[in-house]
């Protein structure tokens, strides 16, 4: 765009004209006053449509009563909150969304991409079916058919599917029993993170003398009973301080317990499905990226088939696999703006209520562009992390 | 005596015995990919469990059971939702897809002005077709009809409104027409705007190189919906008063934009990919930046990155179907549109709606994504050589 | 500065439009020789496009009308669909002349948001619609509590649902779309006990349902909606003659004149109707509104009086079978009271 200009202008004549330095200073001085040109001419015409039409402007407006109410809410939140809080509400539940969907869609990926490269035909070709299936269907349509098959599937909630523990499945979502923690649970909290700091200290340890002296120490089943057991001991002295809220059925629908909204549903079963096909292939390049002489020169220091994969060949597959990896996580994240079009309460669906309810596109528009933003940044800036711990080893 | 010459030279070579019955043919095969250890026969047997408890329900629908026409919505609906069908039936409502045919390619374009996307369509594959086969000849000439000749042509006999041409506003538009010409005119532009972004992120102006990396960056951290709410709500505010633009050309330079930022990751990975002694090479042959960028640098780099030119095409193709968040009805908008239509209104028409469109969707990516494929083989031989 | 606008982006072929909002709507109007006119995505009765593609409704016969006092034509119109998010900015930026989109007329929307609406062309009320067969017993809204009710994002609606639920300390559980049409989608698919909107619309909506016959709109009515149209602030003659067309179609069914009777009517010597059909000597209210004099003859002969207008599009002529109610003239017991022409 601004380069663009570049090409069409002749640079003036003068005796400094082959000079790269004065023609690099001469455009860079034009795209300046192109690109400051053009802000204050969009912020004239925006300050004049603004008072033209009366519409307010700033963001005061964050500090108004939103009245109007959102289906899932992770914060207390009712229809007297402010609109910035119901902003908030709305990236929460982007977020959880994101989030949740990563995981699935990390772990159905490498099955998948796995299954690609099994030396069963069967599973090879199921494998690709999916991934071809996927990978060339728009997302939209993809969240369109998990919703509408959700709906049609499930029954009303009056004749409820009863699943084990108290849980039940109907057109209104998944319902699930609520733990509720009693007085004295916070020691239940407090022994968990003991017994975590317990296993990595004991990991270190472990690791210290089998360089020292080659002794192994059985450090996974340790940590187990260490980040179980210690737990448990905690709810035994605090008094077993839990009660479960079931959910029971009232005259429209199921009361209590947790609930997940089939919208919920939906959407993270159409990300996580649709980001795993793209996932898989990644996984799948990665491994073939791989060179054989490495799996085959581990089989010859007399490694298992376990160990080649875990010691040798996901670590250097890994390397490959995380960058294209990040960016898939950021597609999954965009991605799940689309909740727009089945109503789950995301970032976009509630800006986009707000920006309708107080006319204020300009800032409603900037808020949505800054957050989906530093999402995305943030995401990176942990990949980038996990990246450059993998690289390291490579040694 | 007589002596016997037992001395014996075989003067043909001995015929290679056949492989053991259990190496070759059906079995073996069966041996090495389905049934190799324990674990491979748990999983095939689970794979074949799978295969057919899906398979058969899905032919079953698709086929066998499915009604493929029918004047409404009765032939769709069992008897108790008031239709012919025999109650527990299923099977897919194809007679709506085949009633709405139609809308779903043309939208809501007036009837007896649909022969003019027709015809676009036919000069769309004629110029297409001989540009995706190698062996045709004169490439240059078929490229500037393809990109630059069709869309003026194509614009002209769309809209109307030259050559005693009916104007057909572009809010009638609709459907595959609309998909097609979003996808065609979002690749016609972000590629070489991708290109220049792409060759400005690795100038040596620095405001030049930052600008272009803001830009990339931004655009690449946002989703696609609010690069169209910011068309559609935010943009004509940014005008003068009095001055708008039709909201399906806000859709397409959102689209484009929005691609123009991936493709400039894309060229720049393929610019990144050429040896520096090419560079040193244009330049020491006394070539200007531009000579050097297009006689040199740019045709290696764009055909080392073809394949994932082509990814960049399908993400947009796919892409396009969001605008039916900004009410612009694209391929799948106008099948969602249709589907609250209460002479079609059955359990089954939403099933078949979407599939269709899916169908459609993928029909354009896989072929799209199979030819990058073959591309790239092609290439990849050249540079064997 | 709008020379430099159109050079700027003057390389865009596509559909460009420069017109001077802000100066004279009239005038561009005149100059491009058509109105834009902004209705919504498809509500039966109000504005949908019909099989050919053609839109109908009461809100898209109120942009004919408009058509047909400047132009003396009503098939100059062309129709913006228009979601609810995008049709208060549409109008702001002067992608349309005219908002005919069953818009809620507020103290908000007329002053916060630079609109002027122009007057009400159909009062409706929000209401609910349950399915009587999946919910025997319930007959009052106050019944609701607990219950998922499906209401489309970005309207008056979802505003009045959480105060009436607040108000009456019941719970509920918003659905929410963007789209009319995935609202009706959800509630057929049973995904909410209680869908909600203006009552009209639930009329409309009821009849796209798979089993109509099954589904009862509750009594109560939880809201004010003054549904008309809405033009850009600071243009006081273009405001003037869309009002006066509104109030033109109410005058001419007041003075009983017809669709079919307009003709005849020139002749008339009732002082009142030639003061409406501008047929007395030296007749000047049309020109001084910046029209034709003969302009409620074209309004009338292109879509008739308002109430021909109602009964073709929701009431007894149309599927929807609406009754006039509030909506009859003052005369007879209604809301609709026009301010005389003369």
């Amino acid at each position: 765009m601004a380069s663009q200009e570049i090409l069409r202008e002749e640079p003036s004549r003068g005796s400094l004209i082959n000079d790269p330095k004065i023609r690099g200073l001469f455009f860079q001085t034009l795209v300046i006053i192109l690109l400051f040109g053009s802000i204050w001419w969009i912020v004239h015409n925006v300050i004049d449509n603004l008072t033209r039409l009366h519409i307010a402007s700033g963001f005061q407006f964050l500090r108004g009563r939103a009245g109007f109410d959102i289906s899932d809410t992770p914060i207390a939140y009712t229809s007297d909150s402010t609109y910035g809080r119901a902003l908030v509400v709305g990236l929460l539940n982007t977020i959880i969304v994101a989030a949740a969907g990563v995981v699935t869609a990390t772990i159905i990926g490498f099955i998948v991409g796995i299954g690609r490269l099994s030396q069963n035909w069967l599973i090879r070709k199921i494998c690709m079916v999916y991934v071809e299936i996927f990978r060339n269907i728009p997302p939209l349509l993809v969240i369109f058919f998990w919703y509408s098959g959700v709906l049609a599937v499930l029954p009303p909630p009056r004749e409820s599917i009863h699943l084990p523990f108290g849980s039940f499945l109907n057109q209104r979502g998944f319902y699930i029993t609520r733990a509720v923690w009693g007085e004295g649970s916070w020691l239940i909290a407090v022994a968990f993170v003991v017994a975590l700091a317990m296993a990595w200290f004991v990991a270190r340890r472990a690791r210290q003398r089998q360089m020292a002296t080659g002794q192994q120490f059985p450090v996974f089943w340790t940590s187990v009973a260490l980040i179980v057991g210690l737990p448990v001991l905690a709810f035994l002295l605090a008094g077993m301080p839990l009660t479960f809220d079931f959910p029971k059925q009232s005259t429209f629908n199921l009361t209590g317990g947790f609930q997940l909204k089939p919208e919920f549903l939906s959407l993270y079963m159409a990300l996580s499905c649709y980001t795993a096909a793209f996932i898989a292939e990644i996984v799948r390049a990665g491994i073939r990226g791989v060179s054989k002489g490495q799996t085959e020169a581990a089989g010859a220091l007399g490694l298992r088939s376990g160990p080649i994969l875990r010691l040798v060949v996901v670590p250097q597959a890994m390397r490959i696999v995380i960058p294209p990896l990040t960016s898939q996580y950021l597609n999954l994240t965009k991605n799940s703006s689309l909740a727009i079009a089945i109503g789950y309460p995301d970032l976009t669906a509630t800006a986009g209520t707000v920006l309708n309810q107080t006319g204020q596109a300009v800032e409603g528009v900037l808020i949505m562009m800054i957050a989906y933003l530093v999402l995305s940044l943030v995401t990176s800036a942990v990949m980038n992390v996990v990246n450059a711990r993998m690289a390291l080893v490579e040694r | 005596m007589q002596e016997h010459d037992t001395s014996w030279v075989r003067t043909e070579m001995a015929l290679a015995e056949p492989a053991p019955l259990g190496e070759r043919g059906a079995i073996a095969w069966v041996r090495k990919n389905l049934v190799g250890s324990v674990g491979d026969t748990i999983l095939t047997i689970l794979g074949i469990a799978i295969v057919a408890w899906i398979l058969p329900q899905v032919i079953n629908w698709a086929f066998i059971n499915a009604q493929w026409t029918g004047p409404d919505r009765t032939v769709c609906a069992t008897a108790a939702q008031g239709g012919v069908q025999p109650d527990g039936w299923t099977g897919a409502c194809w007679a709506f897809v085949n009633a709405k045919f139609g809308q779903f390619i043309f939208g809501t374009y007036p009837i007896e002005e649909r022969w003019r996307p027709t015809l676009v369509a036919v000069l769309f594959a004629a110029l297409l077709v001989p540009m995706l086969i190698p062996r045709v000849p004169r490439k240059g000439l078929n490229a500037i009809l393809l990109f630059l000749a069709l869309p003026v042509v194509s614009f002209f006999l769309l809209s109307g409104g030259v050559f005693g041409l009916p104007v057909v506003e572009t809010s009638r538009w609709g459907g595959l027409l609309v998909t097609l010409s979003l996808s065609f005119v979002g690749i016609a532009v972000s590629l070489p705007l991708g290109t220049v972004l792409a060759l400005g992120r690795r100038s040596k102006m620095p405001i030049v190189k930052l600008l272009c990396v803001i830009f990339i960056e931004f655009v690449r951290g946002i989703p696609l919906i609010t690069v169209l709410f910011f068309a559609s709500v935010m943009l004509p505010l940014f005008l003068p008063a009095g001055v708008t633009f039709d909201k399906f050309l806000r859709a397409l330079i959102g689209v484009s934009l929005f691609a123009a930022a991936y493709m400039a990751e894309v060229v720049r990975g393929g610019l990144q990919a050429i040896p520096k002694g090419q560079y040193e090479g244009a330049d020491s042959l006394g070539l200007g930046y531009w000579q050097k960028m297009g006689l040199i640098v740019l045709p290696q780099a764009l055909k080392l990155v073809i394949p994932a030119i082509v990814n960049t095409f399908i993400g947009m193709f796919k892409d396009t179907s969001l605008v039916l968040i900004i009410s612009i009805f694209d391929l799948l908008g106008v099948v969602k549109q249709n589907l609250s239509d209460a002479n079609w209104a059955t359990p089954q028409t939403a099933r078949s709606g979407l599939v269709f469109a899916a169908f459609v969707f993928w029909l354009f990516c896989f072929g799209m994504s199979r030819y990058s494929m073959y591309t790239e083989r092609r290439l990849d031989t050249g540079y064997r050589r | 500065m709008k020379h430099i606008a159109i050079g700027i982006f003057g390389a865009a072929a596509l559909g460009l439009m420069a017109s001077a909002a802000s100066a004279a709507t009239l005038d561009t109007v005149k100059q491009k020789g058509f109105i834009q006119c902004g209705v919504s995505t498809g509500l039966a009765g109000f504005s949908a496009p019909n099989d050919k593609g053609e839109w109908q409704g009461l809100d898209a016969d109120f942009c004919r009308a408009v058509a047909a006092a400047v132009f003396g034509d009503g098939s100059k119109v062309k129709f913006t669909p228009l979601s609810a998010k995008e049709r208060f900015t549409a109008l702001q930026s002067g992608e349309v002349d005219l908002l005919s989109r069953n818009t809620t007329w507020t103290i908000n929307r007329d002053t916060a948001l630079g609109l002027n609406f122009v007057g009400t062309t159909y009062y409706d009320g929000q209401g609910f619609m349950i399915n009587a067969k999946k919910l025997p017993g319930v007959n009052s809204a106050l019944q609701l509590s607990g219950a998922a009710v499906c209401v489309q994002s970005g309207t008056t609606t979802e505003l009045n649902l959480a105060d009436y639920f607040k108000k009456n300390k019941m719970e509920y559980n918003p659905v929410v779309f963007e789209k009319l049409e995935e609202v009706n989608a959800a509630y057929d698919a049973g995904r909410c006990d209680v869908y909600t909107t203006d009552q009209s619309g639930l009329y409309g909506i009821r009849l796209t349902l798979a089993a109509p016959a099954d589904h009862v709109v509750l009594p109560e009515i939880i809201s004010k909606e003054p549904l008309g149209p809405a033009v850009r602030q600071g243009d006081d003659q273009w405001y003037h003659i869309v009002k006066w067309t509104y109030f033109a179609l109410l005058n001419a069914e007041e003075a009983g004149i017809t669709q079919a009777n307009v003709d005849e009517l020139k002749t008339s010597t009732d002082p009142n109707v030639q003061r409406i059909l501008g047929t007395e000597p030296d007749s000047k209210f049309g020109t001084d509104l910046g029209v034709t004099n003969d302009w409620v003859v074209n309004i009338v002969k292109a879509v008739g009086n308002y109430g021909e207008m109602f009964e073709r599009n929701v009431g007894s002529g149309s599927p929807l079978k609406i009754a006039r109610g509030i909506n009859a003239l003052w005369t007879k017991g209604g809301l609709q009271y026009a301010p005389p022409i003369r």
